[in-house]
Parts: C-alpha cells; structure tokens; sequence
C-alpha cells in the first residue's frame, strides 16, 4: 500500500479496496515503528487524522469524488493548524497553538485530506540540512548518519521512508528541492505568489513559497492542483487562475528546448553527480529534448545577495517574537526589555540569532544603500539572466546540489559551507520563478536531483518534464533501504 | 564608505544585538562578530558589480500592493487570540510595569 501513486490510492479507496481508516491507521502504525529513526515529525495526531480520515470515508460513501479524498498527508510544521501546535522548528513556539489555519492546510483540509502530523524542520526554516531544528536533526532514510537536507527535511525524510505519500514544504532559497534531491523525492517550489502565504510563518516574505512534495511528478502534480490559487488574505498572491497541473502531463516532450547553464556544471560540481545529471539529461533528449548551452552569468552573486535579503527580511518578521501576545517567555523579567531581550535570547537558536543580527546590520543606517539596496539591485540582474535565457529555451535544467547528503554535523560548525550548499538553488527564488527537483539516480548509494527550472507561471511544463522522464526511468520508485554503511 | 564595510568591530555587532533585543553573552561576542564578519566579506563581493541604473526589485513580478475596499470584514476574535498569550488581564495583554 505504501508504494501505491496517489492516484492508485483513491482508485483503491473509490473501489472500497480499503478505507481511509484503514489507510491512515497504516501509516500511523509506520510512523510510530520507524520515525524513533529519522525523526521527521515533530507532531503526530493520531487522534485527528483518524478522525478526519472516517469524515473522509462518510464523504467517499455518499458517493463524493475527489483525487485527494481520504489521501494522508503531513505539513511542514511551518503551516499554522488550527488547535494543532505549529513550532516551526523553534523553542520560541513550542508553546504555539494556532487560532488558525494556514490557507494551504484549510483548502488541503476541504479536498478532503487526512493530516497525519507536522514535519520537522530546521528552525524557522533557516538551514540547509535540519539540523537548527530545536526538536532535534532528522535522519536521511538512506544513510541514517547522513542529513535529509532541509529546511523541509522532515517532509523529504517522511516520504522516502515512506511514512506519508505526500506533504508539504516551503522553498526559500532551496528549502523543498534540495531535500527533496538528497531524499530521493520529487519537490516543487512554484511561482513566487502560486500559492497563499497566510498561515505559513514568514522567514523572507519576498522570497518564501510553499510547494508540494512527493515521490512522483503526478502526485506532486494532484498536491499543487489543491494547494495552488488567489488568496485575497495575501497580498502578494496572484490573481492569476491556476490551472489543473495533471491535465498536461502526458505531453510529449518533441521539440523541447532545455537550457543547461554553464555556470551550474562548472567548478564545485561533484563528478559522479555531474555523470547522474547529463545521463538524466540524455533520458530527456532521447525523448526529443534538444539540449541548449546557455550561460547565466550573474549565477555566482546569487550567494552574497540571498545572504542580505533573506537575513534583511528575517530581522524584520522575526521582530514579533517579543514574548508579549503568543510563544515563549522568558521566567521573571526584570522590567519590559529585559522580557523581550531574554525571551528573544532563550527562545531562538544559533542560526536563526546570526541571521537576526545580520539582517539588522543590513538594514541599519548607514548600510542600508550598500547592503540591502545593493542587493535588491543585482536581484534584478539575476532575474534578468533567467529572462534573457527564456528567450531562446523553454525550461532550464542542472544539478538541483553540487553533491549528495553530506554527513549529519559535517558543517555544522560552518555557516559559510553551508550557505554554498544552494548555490543552484538560490536564484530561483531571487528570481521568483518555479523549480523543482526529480530523482537522478544514486551517487554511492544516496539520491542525487535534477533541477527543472521553468518561466515564471509555468508549473505544469516542469511537471510535465518531469512525469515524462520518470516514465522512462525508476529513479523515483527506488526505496531506501535505511541503516548505516 | 564602502572601504568600512570590511571591518565590522565587536562593539558594532553589540549595538546591533541591543537594537535586535538578541543579547550576546560577554564570552561569546568575539566569535559571534568573527562570524558575521566572515558572512559579511562573503557578501562584500556584490560591491564590485556596477549597478547604476538598475532600479532596485523588491518583488520578483514587480507586483504593486493590492487593494481592496475599506470595509470591515473580521469579526472581533480578541479573545480567542488572546487565550495563547503568556499573561493577560481584562482584555489587556500583562507585561513588566514600565511606569513607576
């Protein structure tokens, strides 16, 4: 049952080949068996998700239809859910119970979902490897000393190990595709504006979007069809209708134009990846992809000008946290400062604290117009890269990491490695356009991605490439086996 | 100006704390300037690409606010959002008496 697509699972459930009781309650049963190994949820509702999953059966029972009805998911525990804690991976909102819910958890929750429990993740979503996490680093299920990537490696962790066949995650510089890449999975970050931001917590408002995550392109395809759409609640969202991101997968790919940029297979590029990425690649050529060399040659500045926007923006959303209306206080404050010094100092982590402290340093008189403007004006420049390159490529392709999952504490010590993690990754989000990383194959037995980059808006033609490349190859069906080597 | 970008000083990094209300322990300041001085040379490089005329962009669509009609549209839900906050009274969230 585990290894059945989505759509499988509501034929089988349409059929009454199993219920969603029944369906749920397994995945609860693997979760409680196996997650004391990966630790990729934070919050397990058990009670909840049979709930809602007999609310689901009573609905397929009158004869409802619906591609998700009495399907099983997680959230990243970055989604507000109503009367369900939402930690975001910090001490600060351990105590958190939302009065709300995010509008992605509400529409999945209509469609008629069954959430199974919050993911874990690194805190307030600031890592590459969950590892910030304040309820402890997750384990990647292929090599259990290895990291699952992050900041959604709790959600890549859970669907490799195969403990839910969806969930969500939210993408700031790489936070689903590079997961995803090291998990074996396959992970969408759509369109900056795609999909609702109220109810996700804010790490960088103009860089944050939340995506679907999923073993195959057509599940992810059924995940985004429910998540996707205006939200008049945000006022960054699009008011351009979604579309039914299943209905052009089957499209050949004849004629397709991919764009490999130069600058993503150069130097820092780890040789056996680079081999799983160009024999991906001949996959698609095979399917009559031509391969295109196109250069984006502000690729390099993505690194410094993501490490003032995202720190910037953080400073700014991270300045609610003051112990006063929700979320953690200090014991005792001495008088108000002292509260909102202490609750800040005790209720935050390591990273996330750098990240303060460097993104009020950016933003701070005298250094605004050098760090901070400087920024916003070569994040025009690297957008510009994208668009020049559309002009002559329908969708852009490369490795979605320059390796496989590095081992849990390698670079922990070492924010500046880390941040040269995203280097494929990061200007995505500069450039708000949608990414999404597919399995490539194995790199010494962990999973390496291929990213697909496509114009702003054009989530359907990754997904497209995507299901058509895992009808020729099996790299997303492969199953980790666990364990150490 | 920019010449001062590369030596950022350990009592900078402790005015910046005190205005984020991130306090740094005194035995630890050295490092944590040490490291943001090393995130801020790694960010020092964009000083060197020309950007006059480049119109800084705040959204990756250039997407301008949008409006809608000033009309009341959420219900009063004080209490409900008031019933997670650490200390509150009649209504009134409880911190640390600021006035003698």
């Amino acid at each position: 049952m585990h290894e059945l697509s989505v759509a499988q699972l509501s034929l089988g459930l349409r059929e009454k080949r199993f219920s969603s009781v029944e369906l749920t309650r397994s995945y609860l049963d693997r979760i409680r068996a196996l997650d004391g190994q990966y630790n990729s949820f934070i919050t397990v509702d058990e009670d909840g998700a049979l709930a809602s999953a007999a609310a689901a059966d009573q609905r397929l029972a009158a004869g409802e239809t619906g591609p998700l009805l009495g399907i099983p998911l997680a959230h990243k525990d970055i989604f507000c859910t109503r009367d369900i804690r939402t930690s975001c991976g910090s001490r600060m909102l351990d105590n958190f119970v939302p009065p709300y819910d995010a509008t992605v958890t509400a529409r999945l929750r209509d469609a008629g979902t069954v959430m199974l429990g919050k993911t874990n993740m690194d805190e307030f979503a600031m890592g590459s490897s969950n590892e910030s996490s304040f309820y402890g680093p997750v384990c990647n299920p292929w090599r259990v000393d290895c990291v699952p990537g992050g900041s959604s490696g709790g959600s890549a962790a859970a669907i490799a190990a195969r403990l839910a066949p969806l969930a969500t995650g939210t993408d700031t510089g790489g936070s689903i595709r590079q997961p995803a890449a090291f998990c074996g999975i396959t992970g969408l970050k759509p369109t900056y504006g795609r999909v609702s931001r109220l109810g996700m917590v804010a790490f960088a408002s103009s860089l944050d979007q939340g995506g679907p995550m999923a073993r195959s392109a057509e599940d992810c395809a059924l995940l985004l069809n429910a998540m996707a759409g205006f939200d008049p609640l945000d006022s960054t969202s699009s008011e351009l209708p979604s579309e039914d991101y299943s209905a052009s997968l089957q499209q050949p790919l004849a004629g397709l134009r991919i764009g490999l940029p130069r600058e993503y297979f150069g130097q820092g590029l780890d040789a056996a990846t680079a081999e799983r990425i160009h024999a991906a690649l001949a996959l698609l050529e095979q399917q009559g992809a031509t391969l295109v060399d196109i250069s984006l040659p502000h690729t390099g500045l993505s690194i410094p000008t993501y490490y003032i926007i995202a720190p910037a923006e953080a400073s700014t959303n991270l300045s609610r946290y003051d112990g006063v209306r929700y979320g953690y206080r200090c014991a005792q404050p001495q008088d108000l400062r002292d509260l909102y010094t202490r609750s800040r100092q005790e209720g935050f982590g390591d990273e996330v604290k750098r990240r303060i402290l460097v993104g009020t340093y950016a933003l701070s008189a005298g250094y605004y117009d050098a760090y901070y403007k400087k920024a916003q004006q070569v994040r025009r420049l690297i957008r510009q890269d994208f668009l020049d390159a559309f002009g002559s490529v329908d969708v852009i392709a490369g490795p979605t990491t320059p390796g496989p999952a590095f081992a849990l504490g390698a670079k922990g010590n070492d924010p500046l490695a880390m941040y040269l993690e995203d280097v494929y990754t990061l200007a995505v989000n500069l450039a708000g356009l949608p990414g999404m990383s597919v399995p490539a194959g194995l790199v010494d037995g962990m999973p390496v991605g291929l990213q697909l980059i496509g114009q702003h808006f054009q989530e359907a033609r990754l997904l497209n490439v995507g299901h058509q490349l895992q009808q020729v190859s099996d790299w997303h069906l492969q199953v980790p086996a666990g364990g150490t080597q | 100006m920019v010449a001062k970008l590369m030596t950022v000083k350990q009592d900078e990094i402790e005015k910046i704390a005190e205005l984020a209300r991130v306090r740094i322990a005194p035995d630890e300041a050295a490092e944590v300037t040490s490291r943001i001085a090393n995130i801020l040379t790694l960010v020092d490089q964009l000083q060197a690409i020309d950007t006059d005329g480049v119109e800084p962009m705040a959204n990756p669509l250039d997407a301008v606010q949008r409006l809608r009609a000033d009309a009341v549209t959420e219900a009063n839900q004080r209490e409900l959002f008031q019933a997670i906050a650490p200390a509150v009274e009649n209504g009134l969230y409880l911190v640390p008496k600021v006035i003698e």
